[in-house]
């Protein structure tokens, strides 16, 4: 049972000039028709690089950015549409976990007054006694001190801090959470602190989660959907096993044979799919499928004309590429030309990228491009 | 291996920040390693650990105030950190250059990226005018930077992260040093990105024979990039190996628990992590003992006196800073 | 198992020096700092020792500070004789007793200084904290508020703050009063501009922003968050603007619009006599300008060491 349900969400931020008043010049389109559904009860990672929406996504969720269109369905209603004192009442039910620790808490407010805060705002516990003791029941279950009630953000670590911010979410006994970057913050061997303890607080709390990262590898380690988002859009969205055995859509193999893997055999035998160029701006995104611009298996056409749709292709995996099935059975291979060597760019706005794939070809230009920049005289 | 000295020794390296009517803080407590020719050297290790120090350190760039710098680090037969200012100065950008985690402050936001490029040129190769426009056109085209005769004359603000690292590796190697020094180059940037500065950066290492110090702290890129690995914990070196037997069987309790709580791309779903309990800041002295003793699953009594020593415990040449040395995973020949 | 506890009881003692004592609020943490830095330190005396001036001074001044000593002074175009054994500061151009003059007009200076800051303070904090608030919390109406609010600063920004605060005097006539608020008047746009800018960067971190994901009301993101975050740089300012206003009130003395009762010992007041005989008489002028630029001075360092103090970045 689907939880919560975006169709066609839109985010797009005016562009604003003017010298005496403020003229809209042009659209930022942060998020740019996103639909999926988050089941009850289970983890729907949203992953992209910077750039992608995910963030804005995440706070049009919870209406703390102006939602431009579209639809966001939470346990039947579309909080869309609420007025603004029945949509802070709804935040009882979804809350948020932020990426900074540090800065998403206040820092003239010690713990007890943090984690007060929200129950005070929706009138949870009839008095500060009351709340005391469930701020010190929450504290717990995050595994932190009851001494900590009195003390102030900056004395705790950051994965304290990050306790911290779930506690605060905790308190109102939300239905969803929304984690974005929980951990991306924090030192490598705490990372898995939390992220432990997010598993555990769905298991004990049954709680429904929707978890934004740019780390595909803790995504996948904490989801049971994934979304892949490029440009404001979904490009793919499968079951977390299944979009890491098959992923359709070139940009979501390029990001995933891009993830450093710990592990010297494995990163020897990989096979890296190098993306050429930086992400377009998102205030002119290309026409078409907007990952024509970076794609090796472009071909010529369709691609930069038709902006593909997210089908259905079985087995809950969805994808956005006209040409998915081509490049799934082998029938296409990444274009010689859009893979130029390592040192190479034949692009106009691009960095160069390569594929091991290509092969000779792009032999004689690494060499060329070699003897060209010398050694220093 | 190979009779070779190595391109640069680190010996016994030790910067204390002394502050203002406050306790003296270790960064770096007697760290030694080596960086061998045409190899890349990687320092790892979580924030804290003293990593990009011991890089500021060597590179002369700690500020002089409050700040005391022990050890040796011989470079090519010199001490780095015996030279004078002007010496230093003359050897960074030459034989010695360094890129930074943020290339945005790296760069002067006021100069086009051209002018910061010819500016290395002249004062280290005595290039100018045309011939050194040419020159850093070349450098920029040979980093992967498109269009590179219009780039030149952009600012730093106007190029995409990606771009900027690029330039300020184009900076870096215009020299064609020795050693390069990279702390953290990937770290602000996306993963995609990451992978072309990676590849670009074991490019320059295969084809000009330029010695690189990585440092950083992910895991992924040490795999996939350094020959040998040094992992720092609160201003020492706890484990140095070479890439294959550190992965294969990580042997200080801290490498290997770090290696056991990393969320692995290729692990199927739902296998639990083992996280390392604590933080950094559950420390002790190394004087007392391992700094690492009270966050560890192997802690006893003898972890409290004095600072273990780097012992092979398994292998030759994979040294262990450990009394309770994690045993190999037993299947044998792991760490071949 | 007693082992295990004397081992874990070891390590809890070996980690436990940083654990201290917790709790200790930003505020407290900055006064901690504050104590504890040489600049802060210097800067409160020299501001004790003004005020103590200010309090005492008319009864530790050896003479009235009108009384003349006619006959000791002499002017004429080469020679400036103004000194009596007794006047260890000498005498002004009317043969009066310098020293008692600078204690005695302590007080109007220091008067002069808080009144002015503490007007500008107020109307211009109080303009730009619901100028901030309407911008970042009022919709739609709320831009148009700030808009039209902060253009009308930007207008009295623009004019010269010295020709402003002239032309007030010259609307309202001359006193004190009038000096007092001309000063303060110039103090409004610099404390609006700077309250609304800081509430604006308060309004936009991520402890706002989790407020309102926890369905925080706005007026209580507004009086609990953003408000107590933004006064740490106005309140510096206004260390700063202390130190601004004595001068300025100089200035206007200087221009001939400071107070007309020029019998009242002031330190910008007397700095201005002092002028027409400079060539011959420096000290005249040197001691009321030592007593405006110390007292600047001990204003200036507090606001910076109160500026570092509560700076979150620097925080250990």
């Amino acid at each position: 049972m689907s939880l919560l349900e975006l169709d066609d969400v839109k985010v797009h931020f005016p562009v604003k000039r003017g010298i005496l008043f403020d003229r809209t010049v042009g659209h930022v389109y942060a998020v740019d028709g996103v639909s999926l559904s988050v089941t009850a009860g289970q983890t729907y990672g949203l992953v992209g690089e910077s750039g992608c929406g995910k963030t804005t996504l995440g706070r049009a969720v919870l209406r703390l950015t102006d939602i431009t269109s579209g639809s966001v369905v939470f346990d039947g209603t579309d909080l869309a549409q609420l007025p603004e004192e029945e949509m802070r009442r709804a935040r009882r039910r979804l809350q948020m976990v932020f990426q900074d620790p540090l800065g998403s808490l206040n820092p003239r407010q010690n713990i007890e007054s943090i984690l007060a805060e929200g129950m005070a705002a929706h009138g949870i516990g009839a008095d500060r006694a009351e709340r005391r003791e469930r701020i010190k029941e929450i504290l717990t279950k995050v595994g932190l001190p009851h001494s900590a009630l009195s003390r102030y953000p900056h004395e705790f670590s950051g994965g304290q801090r990050q306790r911290i911010g779930i506690a605060r979410a905790l308190v109102l006994q939300p239905d969803v959470i929304i984690c974005d970057e929980p951990v991306s913050a924090l030192d490598v061997s705490i990372q898995a602190q939390v992220i432990n303890l997010l598993e555990e607080l769905q298991e004990s709390e049954g709680l429904t989660y929707l978890v934004i990262a740019h780390d595909l590898a803790v995504v996948r380690h904490i989801s049971d959907v994934i979304g892949v988002m490029y440009l404001g859009s979904l490009v793919e969205e499968a079951p977390s096993d299944a979009l890491y055995a098959e992923p359709r859509h070139p940009y979501t193999r390029a990001l995933m044979s891009a993830v450093p893997v710990p592990d010297p055999e494995v990163e020897d035998r990989r096979e890296r799919i190098l993306l050429r160029g930086d992400l377009p701006s998102p205030a002119s995104p290309p026409a078409g499928c907007r990952f024509h611009t970076r794609c090796p298996w472009r071909q010529p056409t369709r691609c930069d004309t038709e902006r593909p749709a997210l089908a259905d292709i079985g087995g809950g995996h969805r994808v956005a590429c006209h040409w998915a099935a081509e490049i799934a059975d082998g029938s296409l291979r990444p274009t010689s030309e859009l893979a130029p060597p390592v040192l190479v760019d034949t692009g106009t706005d691009g960095e160069p990228g390569t594929d091991p794939g290509a092969g000779e070809d792009t032999d004689p230009g690494t060499e060329r491009k070699e003897t060209a920049a010398g050694t220093p005289a | 291996m190979s009779p070779q000295p190595p391109l640069l020794s680190v010996e016994d390296l030790t910067v204390t920040f002394t502050g203002r009517g406050r306790t003296d803080v270790r960064a770096v407590s007697g760290v030694s390693f080596d960086v061998a020719q045409g190899q890349v050297t990687g320092l790892v290790g979580e924030s804290g650990c003293g990593k990009s120090v011991t890089s500021l350190a060597l590179m002369g760039l700690l500020p002089k105030k409050g700040v005391t710098v022990g050890g040796h680090a011989y470079f090519d037969g010199t001490d780095l950190l015996g030279l004078g200012r002007e010496q230093l100065r003359d050897l960074r950008g030459s034989k010695l250059a360094m890129i930074f985690q943020d290339p945005l402050s790296s760069l002067n936001p006021v100069i086009p990226i051209g002018l910061q490029v010819t500016e290395i040129l002249t004062r280290h190769r005595g290039l100018r005018g045309d011939a050194a426009r040419k020159e850093a056109a070349l450098l920029l085209e040979r980093v992967g930077i498109p269009d590179p005769t219009r780039r030149l004359k952009e600012y730093p603000h106007q190029l995409s992260g990606g771009m900027r690292q690029r330039a300020l590796i184009a900076m870096a190697v215009a020299c064609a040093p020795r050693l390069l020094i990279a702390d953290e180059p990937t770290t602000a940037l996306d993963v995609t990105i990451q992978a072309q500065i990676l590849e670009l950066l074991k490019e320059l290492v295969d084809q000009q024979g330029t010695a690189l110090l990585m440092i950083t702290h992910d895991m992924g890129v040490v795999a996939g990039l350094c020959d040998r690995v040094n992992v720092l914990y609160a201003g020492k070196v706890v484990e140095a190996a070479e890439r294959k037997p550190l992965f294969a069987a990580p042997t200080h309790p801290y490498a290997h628990g770090l290696l056991g709580s990393i969320p692995r791309l290729d692990a199927p779903r739902g296998e639990p992590l083992n996280p390392i309990r604590g933080s950094i800041q559950d420390t002790i002295a190394w004087s007392e003992g391992c700094a690492f003793a009270p966050r560890c699953d192997f802690y006893s009594e003898r972890c409290l006196s004095g600072t273990p020593e780097l012992t092979e415990p398994h292998t030759a040449g994979h040294r262990v800073r450990c009394v309770h040395p994690v045993a190999p995973p037993s299947k044998e020949g792991a760490d071949r | 198992m007693s082992t295990k506890t004397a081992k874990i009881d070891r390590l809890a003692e070996l980690t436990a020096q940083r654990e201290s004592a917790g709790g200790a609020s930003l505020w407290t943490e900055a006064l901690r700092r504050l104590r504890s830095s040489k600049m802060a330190i210097i800067g409160a005396v020299v501001i004790g020792v003004f005020v103590l001036l200010a309090i005492v001074g008319p009864w530790i001044a050896p003479y009235n500070p009108l009384q003349q000593w006619r006959g000791e002074v002499f002017i004429n175009q080469n020679i400036f004789v103004g000194s009596r054994s007794e006047n260890w500061l000498g005498l002004d151009h009317l043969g009066r007793d310098q020293l008692s003059r600078m204690l005695v007009g302590a007080r109007q200076t220091l008067l002069v200084g808080v009144v002015a800051t503490l007007l500008g303070f107020t109307v211009g904090a109080l303009i730009g904290g619901l100028s901030g608030a309407a911008l970042a919390f009022g919709g739609k109406t709320g831009q148009r508020i700030d808009t039209a609010v902060m253009r009308f600063i930007d207008m009295v920004l623009a004019l010269p703050s010295l020709l402003l605060a002239v032309s007030i005097a010259a609307i309202m006539g001359q006193s004190l009063t009038t000096v007092m608020i001309a000063v303060g008047v110039v103090q409004i746009p610099v404390f609006a501009r700077l309250l609304r800018g800081s509430m604006l960067a308060q309004a936009g971190s991520d402890y706002v922003l989790a407020a309102r994901s926890l369905g925080v009301r706005r007026r209580r993101i507004v009086t609990a968050h953003v408000l107590p975050n933004s006064l740490g740089p106005v309140i510096v300012q206004a260390t700063l603007a202390l130190a601004t206003a004595i001068i300025e009130a100089a200035a206007l003395s200087y221009l001939g619009l400071g107070n007309p009762d020029a019998a009242q010992p002031e330190w910008g007041v007397m700095l201005v006599q002092a002028q027409p005989y400079f060539d011959h008489a420096p000290m005249m002028a040197l001691y009321p300008a030592l007593g405006i630029i110390i007292t600047a001075l001990g204003f200036t360092l507090l606001g910076e060491a109160m500026r570092e103090a509560l700076d979150p970045k620097l925080r250990s």
